[in-house]
């Protein structure tokens, strides 16, 4: 069974509609019970809003501890702030992460001679940095959808899996023992992004 | 390298049904809103757009309907606007499977509904539309499909909404709409230089070329056209290899 996380912000049928169509067969739970959460086998922690509003309902569903807890053990799949969520501090609201992947989130810079645009909103070329099962049948430079004003920062290089670039060159794909997590929406990019969820489901550790 | 400018096909729905789009070929049904919209995510559109021109809000029913099936079947971000006047109708939209809401009228009505929306939902499912038509030397806010002027400069209202939070703003020239001269894109270019938000075009496609121009005039983030994709005079495939021959960033 997966579970797909919802802390009551944002659209997470999306991320459950994606997972449904390439799997039918494959049980996912839309939950913000730790409980279920504890039982999955696999964990999907998507997000969309602002960190500090995402710490405060995980903190107020009693969810925090049990999504640490997944991270710690079984398959996870950060998505957007779902990634920015594992890093240490953020610039946004000044606020901590949880702590597991080592680095700081940032907010990109407006540059006015690239007249980059915030959010960081479309599809994107996503370049392959090393090699992971996650990355089944997905070739480097391929475009996945993005939105975000915030970026990952990693200071441990080796774990970076793919960048990205938006006026500067940043981290979109982290990943860490049973861990990967990913800047773009998969189950916003069409083909491929469903192809990073099948490799998720038969992801093994 | 950096982010494809993207095209994004609208397509009117009226009491559940396509309106547009009737000479489709090859389509079972002509005007199903899930077949239109599988043909254009095949044919590589980036996003698709519904926005909803049912004249009563009881058949609204019907559109949620069709989100939910859509958002079950086609895995690129979907956009619906028309009529939206609440928190509650933004959240409604959302739980049926729509990633982001367009909101237009209502902004003028309540520009706290942006503020309140975008704090609750993120600005990332906001997405204000601006009907802009030239008054003198100046660009005004119409409203109710270009019917009431409001006088309001267009340019310091997508300013003023950019700063409430939208997350993006979709800027349709109610003088071009309909006339297939091409965008106003005087009007997008003073928009983008002032707002750090993408902008979409929107307006007037009647050539491939035209799309080109709102990008490289009017610097756009986005291009939005209706009639030149559902009457089949251009697929969306086509339009992206003339953006592409004509180096704009596209994803092919």
């Amino acid at each position: 069974m997966i579970a797909i996380i919802d802390y009551g912000i944002g659209n997470l049928k999306s991320v459950h509609n994606a997972v449904s169509f390439i799997s039918p067969q494959t049980k996912s739970i839309v939950t913000s019970d730790p409980d279920i959460v504890a039982k999955a086998d696999r964990v999907i922690f998507p997000g969309q809003g602002a960190m500090p509003d995402c710490i405060l309902q995980l903190e107020k569903r009693g969810l925090k501890e049990s999504v640490i807890e997944a991270a710690k053990q079984k398959p996870f799949l950060g998505i957007c702030l779902g990634l920015q969520m594992l890093f240490e501090t953020s610039e946004e609201g000044g606020v901590n992460g949880f702590g597991l992947l080592p680095g700081a989130v940032k907010r990109f810079q407006l540059n006015k001679n690239e007249r980059i645009k915030i959010p960081h909103m479309g599809w994107n070329k996503v370049h392959l940095s090393n090699t992971h099962p996650m990355w089944n049948k997905i070739d480097s430079d391929s475009r996945f959808y993005f939105v975000h004003s915030f970026y990952a920062e990693v200071t441990n290089k080796n774990l970076e899996m793919a960048t990205s670039s938006h006026g500067e060159k940043f981290t979109c794909a982290i990943a860490k023992d049973n861990i990967f997590a990913v800047q773009f929406h998969p189950e916003k990019s069409s083909e491929l992004g469903l192809q990073l969820l099948k490799n998720f489901i038969s992801w093994n550790i | 390298m950096s982010v494809a400018k993207r095209i994004i096909p609208c397509l009117d729905v009226n009491d559940g049904r396509v309106v547009k789009g009737i000479n489709f070929v090859k389509l079972k049904d002509a005007g199903d809103p899930v077949e239109i919209a599988k043909k254009y995510n095949e044919e590589g559109a980036d996003e698709l757009t519904f926005l909803d021109i049912t004249a009563s809000s009881d058949n609204r029913g019907l559109l949620f309907d069709i989100v939910e099936k859509v958002a079950k079947q086609i895995f690129i971000p979907l956009t619906v606007g028309g009529g939206v006047r609440s928190c509650e109708d933004i959240r409604n939209l959302l739980n049926s499977g729509a990633d982001k809401v367009g909101i237009n009228t209502s902004a003028i009505l309540k520009p706290e509904l942006v503020a309140e929306s975008t704090s609750r939902f993120g600005s990332q499912a906001i997405v204000v539309a601006i009907d802009a038509k030239k008054v003198g030397d100046h660009w005004e806010v119409f409203t109710h499909g270009g019917r009431n002027a409001t006088g309001i400069n267009a340019v310091s209202w997508a300013q003023k909404m950019a700063k409430l939070g939208a997350g993006e703003l979709l800027i349709t020239s109610m003088d071009r709409d309909g006339t297939k001269k091409g965008f106003d894109n005087v009007l997008m270019k003073l928009i983008s230089d002032v707002v750090e938000v993408p902008i979409i075009a929107s307006g007037g496609v009647g050539i491939l070329q035209h799309l080109v121009d709102g990008v490289k005039d009017g610097e756009a983030d986005a291009v939005l056209a209706a009639s030149i994709f559902h009457y089949g005079e251009f697929t969306i495939q086509e339009a992206k290899q003339y953006m592409a021959e004509n180096n704009i960033e596209v994803r092919l």
